[in-house]
């Protein structure tokens, strides 16, 4: 069996960064609540910055424009390219969908943050729980996905 | 010569210009609600005595708000997280705390050879975008469409990062009280932060917030944010005088003129935990929301890599025919 394009990320360096994205983004998101000076991971040399809101703030958003930029990239790869040879298997489904939510959930935040809107804040507090709800059942999938080998695509 | 005014002096009389200013205020609160835009209020510091009947009247009109923490308080893990109670100094009045949302500043300073003393009314500026709102992880903060910051005390966990973002640092916790108790007590959250609302409920209801109509001296007005600007912009066109709250922090709904410039009134006044400074601050969120532009940019890089990339592939597959 040709097991060569059976990744969408492949082996690739793609595939490093956007494994590195996804942990900056989970990281940086986790500081976001006052949770990482309270439990002592502040104090560990080298990860005050863990606790400095604003600029855990901006890390978020430097690691979420790579990621929509790979995203992008990846999907309109799928979509032109690698559609022809492999299709998205159930996990991946499952893995992308989350994704999307999480990356739906998150542009709204970022709107939120602009300057001169005010969102009605039932629909923020359904965006915090949703974001925060997304990425613990994103975590478990993925790491299921890891012990169970699972991957994101099967050849067609 | 030292310019003071005790606060029995002026309190006389004082209940004429306090209804006055509040006839005032209605029509500007209700102008606003109806345009949709955000309130602000000028605080003209020459006219400020420092006799705190804003003070008290903040506090009789929010005592309903305060907190009532349960004592003994839970258990906290680890135990360096700090508890903060100000249930038995609920009478302190000098600083911000869950019991006092607006306090007066003093700066001694010279004007013109004179030495003045200048009163300044502090408490939550309402920025116009309020890091403590936009940050909060769970939407505990809000921001109301006419501009108010407000913090919803039956969700708020006291985690503090509110206070952390806040350029002034104005919200204050108070342990024992709130959501988290009935969550993990031990392990997260610690309290329920507390500030000014701006009275929103009074707003709402067409009147004044409290230390507005309290006010015999009519140091306070409110109105829509440009009106406001205007206003405190000719009263400093014709003193001499300097404006902050326009442009601080990106620009708040807190608009001070005084008759000196606000470096001099910060190094005048006393500053620390409960007493915010009046330094120049920049837009807190600019940075992130400098950043959110490129988050438009990057779907458009990852599309025209991917088509680059189809783009050779064509091209490779169409020499290897040629050849
Ligand atoms: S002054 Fe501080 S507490 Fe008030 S709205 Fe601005 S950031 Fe929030
Ligand atoms: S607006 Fe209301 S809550 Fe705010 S300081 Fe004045 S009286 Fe207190
Ligand atoms: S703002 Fe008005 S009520 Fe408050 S201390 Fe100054 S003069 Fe008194």
């Amino acid at each position: 069996m040709n097991r060569l394009p059976l990744t969408i990320a492949g082996t690739n360096p793609i595939r490093v960064i956007y494994l590195m994205t996804l942990f900056g983004l989970v990281l940086s998101g986790f500081a976001q609540m006052p949770i990482f000076k309270r439990y002592y991971i502040a104090d560990i040399p080298g990860l005050g910055w863990l606790a400095q809101f604003y600029v855990t703030h901006l890390i978020h958003y430097l690691a979420a424009i790579i990621f929509i930029g790979i995203s992008a990239y990846l999907l309109v790869d799928y979509l032109m390219v690698r559609r022809k040879q492999i299709r998205l298997s159930g996990s991946g489904y499952l893995r992308a969908g989350l994704l999307a939510g999480l990356l739906m959930t998150g542009i709204m935040l970022v709107i939120r943050n602009l300057n001169g809107v005010i969102l009605p804040s039932g629909l923020i507090i359904f965006l915090d729980l949703a974001h925060l709800g997304l990425v613990m059942v994103f975590l478990f999938t993925a790491v299921t996905c890891l012990m169970l080998k699972k991957r994101w695509t099967t050849t067609r | 010569m030292q310019t003071k005014i005790s606060r029995r002096s002026f309190l006389k009389g004082g209940v004429a210009a306090a209804c006055s200013v509040a006839a005032t205020s209605v029509p500007a609160v209700a102008k606003t609600t109806e345009k949709g835009q955000q309130l602000a209020t000028l605080i003209d510091v020459r006219k400020c005595v420092g006799c705190e009947a804003c003070v008290e009247a903040c506090q009789e009109s929010n005592v309903a708000k305060f907190p009532q923490p349960q004592k003994p308080f839970p258990k906290m893990i680890p135990n360096r997280v700090p508890v903060e109670d100000w249930s038995d100094k609920k009478d302190v009045t000098h600083r911000l705390t869950p019991y006092n949302w607006l306090f007066i500043q003093h700066a001694t300073v010279d004007i013109n050879g004179e030495e003045t003393e200048l009163n300044i009314p502090r408490r939550c500026m309402h920025c116009s975008n309020p890091p403590c709102v936009k940050l909060c992880p769970w939407g505990a903060a809000k921001q109301m469409s006419n501009g108010t910051a407000r913090i919803d005390s039956d969700i708020c966990l006291g985690g503090s990062k509110c206070r952390q973002v806040c350029p002034w640092k104005i919200p204050q916790r108070q342990t024992g009280t709130g959501l988290y108790l009935d969550l993990l007590p031990s392990m997260a959250g610690n309290g329920v932060m507390y500030k000014c609302d701006r009275c929103y409920n009074r707003v709402a209801a067409g009147h004044a917030p409290a230390c507005i109509d309290a006010c015999p001296e009519g140091v306070q007005t409110i109105g829509p944010r440009n009106e406001i600007i205007a206003k405190a912009n000719a009263i400093a066109n014709e003193i001499n005088g300097y404006i902050y709250g326009e442009q601080e922090n990106g620009g708040t709904n807190t608009i001070y003129v005084s008759p000196v410039p606000f470096e001099e009134l910060d190094n005048a006044i006393e500053t620390g935990q409960g007493r915010p400074h009046l330094k120049a601050v920049s837009d807190q969120m600019a940075d992130g929301n400098n950043l959110a532009a490129a988050m438009l940019i990057a779907p458009l890089a990852g599309v025209a890599a991917a088509v680059g990339k189809l783009y050779k592939n064509v091209k490779k597959t169409e020499g290897k025919e040629i050849n």
